[in-house]
């Protein structure tokens, strides 16, 4: 068991994580969600049945990757703000990690931002790719950012360069 | 200051402007805004002074619960301005103490008989996420119901949460609070109840009657049935400086910022890693507030991982077995002293740390507002699993008064989501007394509680398992 409980921070060993020849094929998410808590949002908006909360609703999500098409639809829907997707079929160097966002401004595209991991330190620098915030992401839009290959497993959050 | 760009709340710019005075000089306001929330835009946080020492008073839960922002409003004395509206050329004044009451008694000389009488079959205390419920559950079996609250916007704490809920479908799973609160009001709209805001009810009568007060004038409620659904208020904190203007509830400044659109604070410090905690630090962010830590005596985070995760990956550290040991400034918070504690709570003297802070945010737990049923003579138990003395009641969620049903927070402290859930069985059990069972009823009935039971299960529903368990035990005796 690791320390999330007394500093909130997970790590990549305390959620399900899709294989590195999965995340090569294209965008697939990863739910960080560890606790039984009353919740199921993702399973019951997930388009391709990628997503499952099996018996109670307090039992942890279950993702299937090779199901997931990595829509992203989940990310903008999860009330806990716990989903993210991982992208590594770019090039070895670069990678795409989609992170929910509700604060202001909106990074622009192709702005370089200040890459956080879990503890939100900064971790490197990073480009954003794609800004979506369609009516159906309900105020929740989410960023893709491009980052450094070896980094697409520890970015979770960005902040602009001028804070 | 007015947050002028937030990411969930639309705080429109050209809202109508106002003019009130304050001690004398004139201040503006936007029309809706309480006194305490225009003085707050205004920056000023020193609302009254204590009645010996003359210390400074602000606010602390802007709910109309804690009595500190009382202040003289065009010589009335010891208005909650956290509740009242700012009106055009309104007066407020600062008050010392009690205040002064000139023409007291002539201005409240009633005649009995001069007490106007409104009827229902059931009346709802209450229009948060409980009384919403148990309205519209009560209108749709077809009872005529009066709804009432002391606030001046329906929904109770819903009206602040811009988080999205959690839960299933049935339970507005995904929904932010301020869109379940308008859902809710809608349809007890829709199903005709009749809503009297700023209106508090202040003292039962046996059997089932209700003196209430709207707009200064006293009058009775007589109902068939009476669903109490009030919620709780915060607890403070035993810390040296906990009085100071700045040391604010995390529901007080919730309010500030997310129902008034009013920059709270510069730099917090908070108090309770809790979920309302970590979720309003979240929201303090959001609303361009710095948060420079969270501090939780425990040495386990007590609020979902995901709540907490998403506010450390932001850089606001969650320092659990700490805690707050002074707030200081003269008039207001200029900083705070932090300390360590060991495994058994204990401070460890040589880890003090100063944070520089205008703003001490506590969320440290909630208090059953159980005033009326005590008042009531109902039967109470002391179940801490539960917040505090909370009222006995059945699975229907009637007290031991017939008539008088409870439901939300008052009757323990748990999520908005079961708050749901019980008032609609308040509402419907309260029906089904009044006018016979039904299969649909008892249907419905069964459904609330298969739901209820499902909330509760998993670790983070055990208090709430616990208390359950301990209101059965105390109701046999």
């Amino acid at each position: 068991m690791s320390h999330f409980l007394n500093d909130g921070i997970l790590e990549q060993t305390d959620f399900m994580i899709p294989s590195k020849e999965r995340r090569k094929q294209g965008r697939v998410i990863m739910i960080e969600c560890v606790q039984k808590i009353p919740c199921n949002p993702c399973s019951t908006i997930c388009p391709q049945g990628a997503i499952t909360i099996e018996g109670n609703i307090t039992n942890i999500p279950r993702v299937d990757f090779d199901k997931c098409n990595g829509c992203g639809l989940c990310i903008a829907n999860c009330p806990g703000l716990a989903i993210f997707s991982v992208d590594e079929s770019l090039n070895n160097d670069v990678a795409e990690v989609g992170i929910p966002f509700e604060f202001r401004p909106l990074p622009e595209v192709g702005e370089k931002v200040n890459l956080l991991n879990r503890n939100g330190e900064i971790i490197g620098i990073g480009q954003v790719n794609k800004v979506r915030n369609p009516k159906a992401y309900d105020r929740t839009p989410v960023i893709y950012l491009l980052v450094p290959g070896k980094l697409s497993l520890d970015v979770r959050f960005f902040k602009s360069r001028n804070e | 200051m007015r947050i002028v760009d937030h990411p969930i709340l639309d705080f429109p710019h050209d809202r109508k402007k106002i003019f009130f005075t304050f001690n004398g000089k004139k201040f503006e306001a936007f029309k809706g805004d309480t006194i305490a929330a225009a003085l707050h835009a205004a920056g000023v946080r020193v609302l009254s002074r204590s009645l010996n020492l003359h210390h400074a008073r602000g606010f602390f839960c802007a709910i109309g619960k804690c009595s500190a922002c009382e202040m003289t409003v065009n010589g009335v004395p010891n208005v909650k301005t956290c509740l009242d509206p700012v009106k055009e050329n309104m007066a407020v004044k600062s008050q010392t103490g009690w205040g002064d009451f000139p023409g007291f008694y002539e201005t409240t000389n009633y005649e009995r008989k001069d007490i106007p009488v409104m009827k229902a079959d059931v009346a709802i205390i209450g229009a948060g996420p409980a009384g919403l419920s148990a309205a519209i559950e009560a209108a749709k079996l077809g009872a005529k119901v009066l709804l009432m609250d002391e606030n001046h916007q329906i929904g109770g704490q819903l009206i602040k949460q811009t988080h999205m809920f959690f839960g299933s479908k049935e339970h507005h799973a995904r929904t932010r609070g301020i869109d379940i609160a308008k859902l809710l009001l809608r349809e007890c709209e829709s199903l005709k109840v009749e809503i009297l805001t700023g209106c508090s009810v202040v003292g039962y009568f046996f059997p089932n009657e209700l003196a209430a007060v709207k707009d200064n004038r006293l009058f009775k409620v007589d109902a068939d049935k009476i669903v109490v659904a009030v919620g709780a208020s915060e607890n403070m904190l035993a810390f040296e400086g906990n009085d100071l203007p700045g040391v604010y509830g995390a529901g007080g400044i919730q309010t500030l910022m997310n129902v008034y659109g009013v920059m709270p604070a510069k730099r917090v410090l908070m108090v309770g890693a809790g979920n309302i905690g970590v979720i309003v630090s979240y929201q303090l962010l959001q609303a361009g507030v710095e948060v420079v830590s969270v501090v939780e005596a425990a040495p386990t985070i007590g609020a979902y991982q995901v709540h907490a995760s998403k506010l450390v990956r932001c850089g606001v550290p969650i320092l659990t077995s700490h805690s707050i040991k002074r707030a200081y400034g003269e008039d207001k918070v200029t900083g705070a002293t932090i300390v360590k504690l060991n495994k058994d709570w204990q401070e460890i003297p040589g880890t003090e740390q100063e944070v520089e802070i205008d703003t001490v945010c506590l969320s440290v737990g909630l208090n059953p507002a159980s005033e009326l049923f005590f008042q009531a003579g109902c039967r109470m138990s002391y179940i801490a699993e539960l917040g505090g003395n909370v009222v006995l009641h059945d699975e229907n969620m009637e007290t031991s008064i017939s008539g008088l049903y409870v439901a939300g927070d008052v009757a323990g402290i748990e999520e908005a989501s079961s708050a749901m859930l019980e008032g609609r069985m308040a509402g419907i059990s309260a029906v089904e007394a009044l006018k016979g069972s039904t299969e649909g009823m008892i249907k419905m009935k069964d459904d609330v509680k298969k739901g209820l039971a499902s909330l509760r299960t998993g670790p983070f529903g055990r208090q709430a398992r616990i208390g359950e368990e301990k209101m059965k035990e105390a109701a046999k005796k």
